[in-house]
């Protein structure tokens, strides 16, 4: 019965890539035989061909290792300075929202700015933070690059898991709450039997949309500080080297979304382990 | 719970508001001191990190022309890419949500596709329609707002209570019923919920899209020379203007929420 | 097996199975309810009895077995909207009003707006509701709510009333004076009633006949006639009459084995 349903579950990908195959280069195909310009002209450097790209990936680059070799650095070192932030961008956001939770007073205080943080393109700071932690002198010197990225990956992924896990914490029960005082329960074991639990939905929804965020964060960080290191450098790079061979970018996205999803599913499988909930009822 | 027959509960009193506002007034105005002095006096943060209040205002006020005319550029390709994305992304959740095989299956994929870096993507568009195009930073905005809002629709539109569905089955209803008279109108908060969500990406994809290049005057291209200049006061004053744009389309959508959907409980009890 | 004169519902050797033979949900059921009856069916948890309902009103289909509706096979039945159908949750609409909601079945129905706008007003009076119109349901308590949904499934007339446990998340108190209207209805529209419950003594109370089910898989144990006085009054929950009839009602359910049943989840696509 299981082996049924992963076989269809395969059988389904397969159907998905290869019609998304068909969509593009049926496009591409449709498109340069009529020769249309709306919305923007086709050939084989606005688009090229799938086989291209996936070909230019066992070709050389500059730096003398394979392209697909170059981009896997690139990604891993994205994906550290990335996870870095991310995961202390995910404690301290915890930790505030903990506190938040108990705090009243505190909370309306901060929460409405917090709450502001998630309709503002913080994003938009990246260049800034990136460019002036450059200058900016710790031990005797700049921090390392990866550093610097980190940063970015940390506040995006701070708000959201603070306002999360503060609605979290609150979310819990009051009939729950009423039966932890039954038991004579006192604060911390509430907090970690009670209302962790009911908040860890919450958080996991925070810390999906951050994972995501944490990889473009890095990305755009690298790119606007022209760090060279990661996929924002290699975006840079085969940006200005476009015209003479497109499909290099083009690779170099499909690294980037590899890693935005490997950094999704990652968290999509830490939260089918810790969380146990109901599954999701469709109709 | 409201009891039988009642009206929403009755207006808070204004020391009960003022109460609820007052931490947040405060934390605003020591934020503002920290700013202006805390910061830059006592624990001597640098110009480059982040400048004086009272310079970002000064860059503000001197700049305005350049920034308000970089703001409207920004906020016609934002609101141009939200529109399209989302239009594009509930039509396909509507389609999706009639021929269920294919949405169901479908789902994983879009959810997959959501985790991309789509804002990678921009040299790309600059590619396709020109590096000082509009068009560029709203494809890059659309698909930014096209696949939140296609997953939130599907689920707002698949999420009815079965017995809603039998009950319209007892009506002899067809499906084209069953989507006009339950699964449309009861997917609306989520639809809002997903708006609300896909106008902060918009302003990003509009904003950060032209890190990658745009038109000398857009907002993103002001931050970007301003700090290759060093004129941070001046980059910071354009994150400023960002940030309003991006609360005031957030309010709009809000806003129009709240009016659409004040049969809803929750909007209905706030709304004393 | 022809549907003997005045039978409103004639179900024959009806058999259900779920999932690929895996839960037999009832087996060989053969009743006959005739014109303005009040029916109820009793039984322990996963008996089938809901299953049973939803057959009739042609929701779940049949794996064996005929049923006939109003002398007409069950999906025509529905299709021409023989039976008005209430759940144990109101399944009222939030962005509907109450009149709104009552009119839901009207509007599908074709009928024109003042002879829906009649209507309404005649069925808020039938529920005692009238004020209500403008209410929406999360306003309302939940004995108001399905009082609303009663005279929503009544609001187009229909010959038969299938009710599944609709008081069950009610207190006591509302309980039995939402008992005592709807016999007061029952009288007033001359309706035929099938009314599935877990409880004995409303069972007995609103019944002209009790239909006791047998634990999974679901057959008619034993029919329990019920020859209270009519009108039923508060009174009549005082008879000694009342007494021996639950008594026996309650007998003929231990007799099936039903404390002995263990409590299995439903099978998938089967309701309890």
């Amino acid at each position: 019965m299981a082996f049924r349903r992963i076989l269809s579950r395969a059988l389904v990908f397969v159907v998905v890539l290869g019609g998304l195959w068909a969509v593009w280069e049926g496009y591409k195909w449709l498109w340069e035989r009529t020769g249309w310009s709306k919305p923007f002209r086709v050939d084989d450097l606005t688009l090229p061909h799938v086989h291209s790209i996936l070909l230019q990936l066992g070709k050389p680059t500059s730096t003398g290792d394979d392209l697909w070799l170059y981009l896997l650095h690139s990604a891993l070192f994205t994906a550290r300075a990335a996870a870095v932030g991310f995961l202390f961008g995910a404690a301290v956001g915890f930790a505030l929202g903990v506190v938040l939770a108990h705090f009243d007073v505190l909370r309306r205080g901060v929460m409405p700015y917090v709450v502001a943080s998630q309709t503002i393109p913080i994003l938009a700071l990246a260049p800034i933070v990136v460019r002036g932690l450059g200058s900016v002198s710790i031990g005797g010197g700049p921090p390392p690059d990866w550093a610097r990225v980190a940063v970015i990956a940390a506040y995006l992924t701070f708000f959201p898991v603070t306002v999360n896990t503060m609605r979290g914490l609150l979310s819990a029960d009051p009939w729950a709450l009423e039966l932890m005082h039954s038991y004579a329960a006192r604060g911390w074991t509430t907090l970690w039997k009670l209302r962790v639990p009911s908040a860890l939905p919450y958080i996991f929804t925070a810390l999906k949309i951050a994972a995501t965020a944490s990889v473009v964060g890095a990305i755009i960080g690298e790119q606007t500080a022209s760090i060279s290191n990661g996929l924002g450098g290699a975006i840079l790079n085969f940006n200005q080297y476009y015209v003479l061979e497109p499909t290099d970018l083009w690779a170099t996205n499909l690294f980037a979304a590899m890693l935005g999803i490997g950094f999704f599913l990652v968290v999509l499988v830490a939260e089918k382990v810790i969380v146990h909930r109901a599954p999701e009822r469709l109709v | 719970m409201s009891g039988p027959g009642s009206t929403p509960s009755p207006s808070r009193s204004l020391g009960e508001r003022i109460r609820e506002w007052l931490p947040a007034v405060v934390v605003f105005g020591l934020g503002l001191v920290a700013w202006q002095w805390l910061l830059p006096d006592v624990l001597g943060v640098e110009d480059f990190l982040l400048p004086r209040f009272s310079d970002v205002l000064g860059a503000l006020v001197d700049e305005h022309h350049l920034l308000l005319r970089g703001a409207w550029i920004t906020l016609k390709e934002a609101v141009g890419g939200f529109v399209l994305g989302s239009g594009a992304a509930i039509v396909v959740a509507l389609v999706l949500a009639r021929w269920r095989p294919f949405g169901d299956a479908l789902m994983p994929y879009m959810i997959a596709a959501n985790a991309i870096p789509i804002i990678a993507f921009a040299p790309i568009t600059n590619a396709w329609f020109g590096i000082l195009s509009p068009w560029s930073k709203v494809t890059i905005a659309a698909v930014l707002c096209f696949f939140p809002v296609l997953v939130n629709t599907l689920r707002g539109l698949t999420s009815v209570d079965p017995e809603s569905i039998e009950l319209m089955r007892s009506y002899a209803a067809s499906e084209r019923d069953v989507f006009r008279r339950v699964r449309i109108p009861s997917s609306l908060p989520y639809v809002f919920s997903a708006l609300k969500v896909a106008s902060v990406l918009a302003m990003i994809g509009a904003v950060v899209g032209d890190y990658f290049g745009g038109s000398l005057e857009a907002l993103g291209i002001v931050v970007l020379s301003a700090v290759n200049l060093s004129r941070y006061a001046t980059s910071w004053a354009a994150i400023l203007v960002a940030s309003i744009m991006g609360i005031a389309f957030y309010a709009t959508i809000a806003g129009i929420e709240r009016y659409t959907l004040s049969w809803h409980p929750s909007v209905a009890r706030r709304a004393s | 097996m022809s549907a003997s004169e005045g039978s409103v519902v004639s179900i024959a050797g009806l058999t259900k199975v779920f999932g690929n033979g895996g839960v037999t949900a009832l087996q060989e059921i053969d009743l006959e309810i005739e014109r303005g009856e009040f029916v109820s069916m009793i039984g322990p948890s996963g008996c089938g009895k809901s299953t049973l309902l939803r057959i009739v009103g042609d929701i779940v289909e049949p794996t064996e077995g005929d049923v006939t509706v109003n002398g007409k096979p069950a999906r025509r039945a529905r299709l021409d909207r023989d039976y008005g159908i209430v759940f144990q949750a109101p399944v009222l609409y939030d962005w509907r009003t109450v009149a709104k909601n009552i009119a839901l079945p009207l509007e599908m129905g074709g009928w024109d707006r003042a002879k829906r706008a009649a209507r309404v007003r005649e069925m808020l009076e039938l529920v005692e509701l009238t004020g209500f119109e403008k209410h929406h349901p999360w306003q309302l308590s939940g004995g108001m709510q399905q009082r609303v949904s009663i005279a929503r499934a009544l609001s187009f007339s229909p010959a038969l009333l299938l009710m599944d446990e609709p008081f069950g998340a009610l207190d006591e108190m509302t309980r039995e004076r939402l008992n005592l209207e709807l016999l007061r209805i029952w009288a007033e529209t001359g309706s035929t009633v099938i009314f599935v419950t877990h409880s004995i003594s409303e069972a007995v109370f609103l019944s002209t006949r009790v239909v006791v089910m047998s634990p999974r898989p679901g057959r008619v144990a034993s029919v329990v006639q019920v020859d209270l006085a009519q009108p039923r009054t508060a009174a009549t929950r005082e008879e000694p009459r009342f007494f021996e009839l639950v008594t026996e009602v309650r007998e003929s359910l231990h007799a099936t084995g039903a404390d002995e049943v263990e409590e299995t989840l439903p099978a998938e696509g089967e309701i309890a």
